[in-house]
């Protein structure tokens, strides 16, 4: 059967890999070629890759990352960040990327995922979906975050998926950076209805809160996480193999 | 010299990278000349087949193909690459494929257990059916490789080298002498993809 997949995901700014504690604070981490190539060793099933610059010198800095990544490492890499048209995947595309993921461009005009959908296959489209409880619904955020668009996310997502999206990465702003476990139940009214692979995201602090969420949520089909990878807290290798002690099934080096 | 044919679908950059990263001369070409001196062919693919078999044939690169077969020449299809190489597919309607290898290629969605997401997507391991073949030279049965698919070869049991399970066994690899085809993409696999690449590049 298909695995549980494990994605640690770079923020990237002016070439450099950076993440933040719920959106704000940003720190410097290292090197994303590296980093990236380190993770692939480990055992990592999949790389995500957010451009968080701003500048157009970034986001050319940017794209010469990508492609040296997609030269030396050989499993699936996601990026997404400033994605507002087709020529962004193509621009993505062309240097290596295998899935683009959408979010702020997406709610600003929801015709990009029905457009990408039908040039490059669902399977490309994946719909980054930041959501926050707001008087008992869930909300879609805005901006990384910082703006609500006052759109119910589950509603949202229907829509997305009905458009072509191929994969809905779900983070939770509740969750994230409070390293208390994922948002089970957010994710298990996402999973109710969702027919596409469906990504955890936000607030992973330790190896248990990954056995949790697989053995809670039998629908999700990855974990997906930075800081705690990146700063050495958790190993993927370690966690690969707790999982597996788990009776969850993972790719095993 | 390695020749991945390029007949307008999808991107090969991670396909080229992969060779130059187990020290293969490759080429990305639709030129029948460089195609016809090349030691082995990769015939690629993603989206949907009836296009693709259109692209393939109109720019001629279809008949290059199946006299380079004829010759003994070795050739890889991948993912929709693969598929092509069948009798035929129903993707979207009826298509000929290139009948390099007996079978057809059809939906998963009806044979597969009710609730089962489609595409088939992510890592799976292989059941390797023939474990001498030396395309597993250098893995094991169990190691995982990375799919992306929602139709499978079907009726080519004889062929069949390796299967994946997804409440069925689905057609992952398939040899019949000098052609050869994986369902997965060894590109997106990490070592054990590039361990097939190496096997491919020795096989004769």
């Amino acid at each position: 059967m298909i695995t549980k997949r494990i994605i640690p995901c770079l923020d990237i700014r002016d070439g450099r890999v950076v993440k933040g504690v719920n959106f704000a604070g940003l720190r410097d981490v290292s090197n994303p070629v590296d980093l990236a190539a380190f993770y692939s060793e480990c055992g990592a099933d999949e790389l995500v890759f957010y451009d968080i610059t701003a500048s157009s010198e970034g986001r050319t800095l940017f794209t010469d990352i990508l492609r040296e990544v997609a030269r030396t490492i050989f499993i699936p890499l996601t990026v997404g960040g400033g994605i507002n048209t087709v020529a962004d995947f193509e621009r993505v595309l062309s240097c290596g990327a295998d899935k683009v993921s959408v979010n702020s461009g997406a709610i600003r005009n929801p015709q990009l995922i029905e457009d990408a959908a039908r040039r490059y296959g669902d399977q490309c489209v994946v719909l980054s979906v930041d959501a926050k409880r707001v008087n008992g619904t869930y909300h879609v955020f805005a901006k990384g975050g910082r703006e609500d668009t006052g759109m119910d996310a589950l509603e949202w997502i229907r829509r997305g998926l009905d458009m072509g999206a191929g994969e809905i990465v779900l983070n939770s702003i509740d969750t994230d950076g409070v390293k208390k476990g994922f948002d089970l139940e957010m994710l298990s009214d996402v999973c109710a209805f969702a027919n596409v692979p469906v990504i955890a995201s936000g607030g992973a602090g330790c190896i248990e809160d990954f056995v949790t969420l697989f053995k809670t949520i039998p629908g999700v089909d990855a974990g997906l996480a930075a800081s705690i990878f990146h700063f050495g807290e958790v190993a993927i290798r370690d966690l690969k193999e707790t999982l597996h002690h788990n009776g969850i099934t993972v790719r095993r080096l | 010299m390695i020749a991945i044919i390029d007949y307008g679908v999808g991107n090969l950059f991670s396909l080229q990278s992969s060779f130059a990263m187990i020290g293969q001369e490759v080429t990305v070409t639709s030129d029948k000349t460089v195609i016809q001196n090349a030691d082995r062919l990769i015939l690629p693919g993603v989206g949907a087949f009836g296009d693709a078999r259109k692209k393939l044939a109109m720019h001629g690169l279809d008949e290059t193909l199946l006299a380079q077969a004829k010759d003994g020449k070795m050739i890889m299809g991948i993912c929709l690459g693969m598929q092509m190489l069948f009798d035929k597919s129903f993707e979207y309607g009826e298509h000929a494929g290139l009948s390099l290898i007996p079978g057809e290629v059809v939906d998963m969605t009806p044979r597969i257990r009710e609730g089962l997401k489609v595409p088939h997507i992510g890592w799976n391991a292989l059941d390797l059916a023939k474990p001498d073949h030396p395309l597993f030279r250098y893995i094991k049965n169990g190691d995982c490789v990375y799919f992306v698919h929602s139709y499978f070869a079907d009726k080519c049991a004889a062929d069949t080298i390796a299967t994946s399970e997804y409440d069925i066994p689905l057609t992952a690899a398939v040899a019949k002498d000098n052609v050869i085809g994986c369902q997965f993409h060894p590109e997106k696999s990490g070592r054990v993809g590039l361990n097939l690449l190496r096997a491919f590049c020795e096989m004769k």
